[in-house]
């Protein structure tokens, strides 16, 4: 069986310039890497899509140990629905068993690419995982997910899309012996035009802006103080 | 414009976030009428339906879908019953809170109707412009939907505050229509199966809608230490929340996390005890009314958006606010 894993390059959370993989998706090629290594699988096929620096990230997730990559290459916006209908468009050409995404991207926060995926598919989804069980021989995997109550568990038939969430597991670093062999591992092209999705937008950004900024705060001295604050000045307890 | 709600119901009564849905719905216009789609099986499902249809003069029709299928929260059913109704009633707007239930089911259903969904809005400015955070709350976007009906929307409940009740609405329910399911399409619906859901029990109040919440991060240390912070909630009739540190740490569940990625609140009064401040903390709570810091470390970037701060030892300062502080009102 072969595990497809969704990557997306964002702007590093810690360092304002510096473009990385999304830390989700990080989790999610980490959670396809241990199912290979489990012997569940056999093949992980780390893809991504948007502009040619999205190889940069893609020879990331090779170093980290995907078997090969696919880089769907246009530089058109891409909205959730877009993503959805190309990664559709390469499961049918690859046939995964699994197919893995971070539950949300951390530049536009939108959490749906997996969900809509796995709709056009028509494939159970387990989104926000914290935990994956297979069960080889009854092709199933049992999945807790963490929902507003606590975790939800439940049993899914293969193939399944899967989103992860932060507790999955901790993602490894690439090793250099690893980050050289990467460097001849394959990274296939397609262009939209050939996976015969048109790229659709429902959406207009209209502007930008900064949220409104708190006022400045006071510090306070002593723990009287701040109850003396809370009762007579902002009058909340 | 019409506009259907995607409602979650518990205990025969409509759940708070349902009820900022319905204000949320209310923004788009006078003329909308308003919708609530509720799911599920058994007596509880009535009574949620009779709580619904008299909640809000604004709603003007409950349509109920009963079935053994939507008794849990699985999206492949779900979403099939959204595009079921949607392609009964054409609505022009699709709403639902974003939390977990929304976030899970919502977008499964707009690639299935081939719409774009818009995420956690947090303003609706026209039926079809709206606001929502990026960037984890460090940017606020505005967007406008150009696409074809419904436009589907999932709405940060802290943004939408709960509208009051009329108080003639009780003699006046909402028509409750039942859904006929007898064209629903039921391919691939049994691949997913509900096992069970763990939950903490508690009596404190919901962390999403309390009106003071009291965070605790990893300097507390331990599970043990943490109860200090619990203590201190239940003295002021607090939710408990935490960071993401202090849940990966194990001293609490997943369910009080605070943040990009966890909850998002927006208290009276936010109390943050050895919380440093990331930017994806800040995210779940920094529309909150008072924040009150206290860290042991001066620099900590949570006291440039707290309004009190207090530099010190939280083993010091958690006992003595217990001592001193007012019981709740």
């Amino acid at each position: 069986m072969k595990i497809m894993v969704a990557i997306k390059r964002v702007v590093d959370y810690a360092v304002k310039i510096r473009m990385s993989m999304n830390p989700f998706c990080e989790i999610a090629l980490e959670e396809a890497l241990k199912i290979k290594e489990s012997g569940f699988a056999s093949e992980v096929v780390s893809v991504s899509m948007g502009p040619t620096q999205c190889v940069d990230t893609l020879r990331t997730s090779l170093a980290m140990g995907a078997d090969r990559a696919i880089h769907v290459d246009t530089k058109e916006m891409l909205y959730p629905l877009s993503v959805a209908k190309l990664l559709k468009a390469l499961v049918d050409v690859e046939k995964p068993g699994i197919l893995i995404l971070g539950k949300q991207a951390i530049d536009d926060d939108c959490n749906q690419t997996g969900q809509m995926v796995a709709g056009l598919l028509n494939w159970p989804q387990g989104t926000f995982a914290s935990k994956v069980v297979l069960d080889k021989e009854k092709n199933v995997a049992t999945v807790d997910r963490e929902v507003d109550g606590g975790i939800e568990t439940l049993s899914l038939d293969l193939p399944v899309v899967l989103t992860t969430d932060l507790r999955l597991n901790q993602p490894r670093y690439a090793t250099l012996p690893n980050i050289m062999k990467a460097k001849s591992k394959v990274i296939k092209k397609f262009t939209p035009q050939d996976l015969n999705v048109e790229i659709r937008s429902d959406l207009e950004v209209v502007e930008v802006t900064e949220p409104p900024k708190r006022k400045a705060g006071v510090l306070v001295s002593s723990v009287d103080e701040l109850i003396d604050k809370l009762k007579n000045e902002a009058r909340v307890i | 414009l019409s506009t259907l709600i995607l409602a979650e119901h518990e205990g025969g009564s409509l759940k708070a976030q349902t009820l900022n849905a319905i204000a949320a719905a209310n923004y788009l216009g006078k003329e909308s009428s308003i919708s609530l789609l509720l799911a599920g099986s058994g007596p509880s499902l009535q009574e949620a339906a009779a709580h619904a249809a008299s909640c809000h003069p604004s709603i003007s029709k409950v349509l109920l879908a009963k079935s053994d299928k939507f008794t849990y929260p699985l999206a492949e059913p779900w979403a099939k019953l959204l595009q079921l109704v949607q392609k009964i009633g054409s609505y022009s707007h699709i709403i639902s809170a974003s939390g977990s239930f929304g976030k899970n089911i919502l977008p499964r259903a707009a690639a299935l109707l081939d719409v774009s969904p818009i995420s956690d809005v947090i303003k609706i400015s026209e039926p079809h412009l709206f606001v929502r955070p990026i960037y984890a709350g460090n940017a606020l976007c505005t967007v406008r939907y150009v696409g074809s009906n419904p436009c589907m929307l999932s709405i940060r409940s802290t943004s939408f505050p709960m509208i009051s009740m009329a108080a003639d609405s009780k003699s006046n329910p909402a028509p409750i229509d039942e859904v006929d399911l007898s064209t629903i399409d039921e391919d691939g619906i049994s691949k997913s199966r509900y096992i069970q859901q763990t939950t903490q029990e508690s009596e404190r109040p919901d962390l999403g809608n309390a009106r003071v919440v009291i965070t605790g991060g990893r300097a507390l240390k331990s599970a043990e230490n943490f109860k200090m912070v619990e203590q201190l909630a239940e003295k002021l009739g607090a939710a408990v929340g935490a960071t993401r540190a202090a849940v990966d740490a194990g001293y609490v569940p997943n369910e009080l996390q605070v943040g990009q990625t966890g909850k998002i609140v927006a208290p009276e009064l936010y109390m943050a005890f050895g919380v440093s401040g990331a930017i994806q903390h800040l995210a779940g709570m920094r529309d909150s009314k008072v924040i009150v810091a206290v860290n042991k470390d001066a620099d900590a970037p949570i006291f440039q958006v707290a309004d009190y701060g207090l530099v010190g030892d939280l083993f010091e300062v958690i006992p003595e606010l217990l001592e001193k502080m007012p019981e709740k009102k």
